[in-house]
């Protein structure tokens, strides 16, 4: 059952990816310009993400408990360290070399170009490279 | 302002906002993409692997699905109706940017999707600072590249 949870989870980000254009490098990088011809899009996708799982998550944690696992499992770190200010500002790097961020790199794989391929390997490089800095 | 497309990120954010809460609500986890794939991949933890890899799966199949049922329901910039849109530069930029956003975001524990879409709407102290920071180094960027190398491309 959780395997069919976890698909409709990633179906529906997917499409919500797809359909605010978020799967266009040249969408994200037009909001990040923000000295040039700006494009709103991107705020829109978040202001509707954020407000929608704002309301969802109040009605979801009303509940004891997830409907298919044992308990919610929320992050429990409440100090604002170096590891992640300095990780944020190393992804924000990325982000706005390439306006790819994880979801949309990996939502785009059916439109495969060497390009991408290139992030995605460099990308998971850089998981394991974070695993073995923290280590 | 191009309405339809704002239009398109509303809704399209609606359905990312609605991933969130059902994962949350089915699975109590969290919708962060770098997390799910991350830790799939790096420590691939038993018996909490395969709804990562159905998750994966799905994502890979929202966009597919919207070109396989045509009708131009994508919001590229430049090619109106077009789902995937081309990558902003050659295979050296994207390794570098790649790198920078794995290891940022595993050193920092979350991306767009955990921290600026779940953490924010969880109140997340360290997920608001986390996105604050994210927007402003890529902000940065790309003004550098685009107003400062670039000559305001």
């Amino acid at each position: 059952m959780k395997m069919v949870m976890g698909y409709i989870a990633g179906l529906l980000f997917g499409l919500g990816l797809a359909i605010s254009g978020m799967t266009d490098p040249a969408r994200v990088l037009g909001f990040l310009d923000i000295a040039g011809a700006w494009d709103p899009t991107l705020m829109f996708v978040l202001g509707g993400a954020v407000v929608t799982s704002f309301i969802g998550y109040r009605l979801v944690f009303k509940r004891s408990g997830p409907l298919f696992g044992e308990r919610f499992q929320l992050p429990t770190k409440k100090d604002l360290d170096a590891k992640l200010l300095g990780g944020a500002a190393l992804f924000g790097i990325g982000w706005g070399l390439s306006g790819y961020c994880p979801g949309p790199a990996i939502a785009s794989v059916s439109g495969l170009t060497i390009p991408l391929a290139a992030m995605l390997i460099a990308m998971v490089v850089g998981w394991f490279a974070a695993r073995i800095v923290t280590r | 302002m191009d309405w339809t497309a704002s239009l398109q990120g509303l809704v399209g954010g609606v359905l990312i906002g609605l991933s969130a809460v059902w994962l949350m609500g089915t699975m109590g986890r969290i919708a962060g993409i770098s997390g799910i794939v991350g830790n799939l991949i790096t420590q691939r933890p038993k018996g909490d692997s395969a709804w990562r890899v159905t998750f994966v799966l799905g994502l890979i199949s929202g966009p597919l699905l919207l070109m396989v049922l045509g009708g131009g329901f994508g919001n590229v910039a430049n090619a109106p109706g077009a789902v995937i849109g081309e990558p902003a530069g050659g295979v050296v930029l994207m390794l570098v940017a790649g790198l920078l956003v794995g290891l940022g975001t595993g050193l920092g524990s979350g991306c767009t999707s955990g921290h600026g879409v779940c953490g924010i709407a969880r109140l997340s102290t360290r997920s608001i600072a986390a996105t604050v920071m994210f927007l402003i180094t890529a902000i940065i960027t790309v003004y550098v590249v685009r107003h400062v190398i670039g000559g305001g491309a």
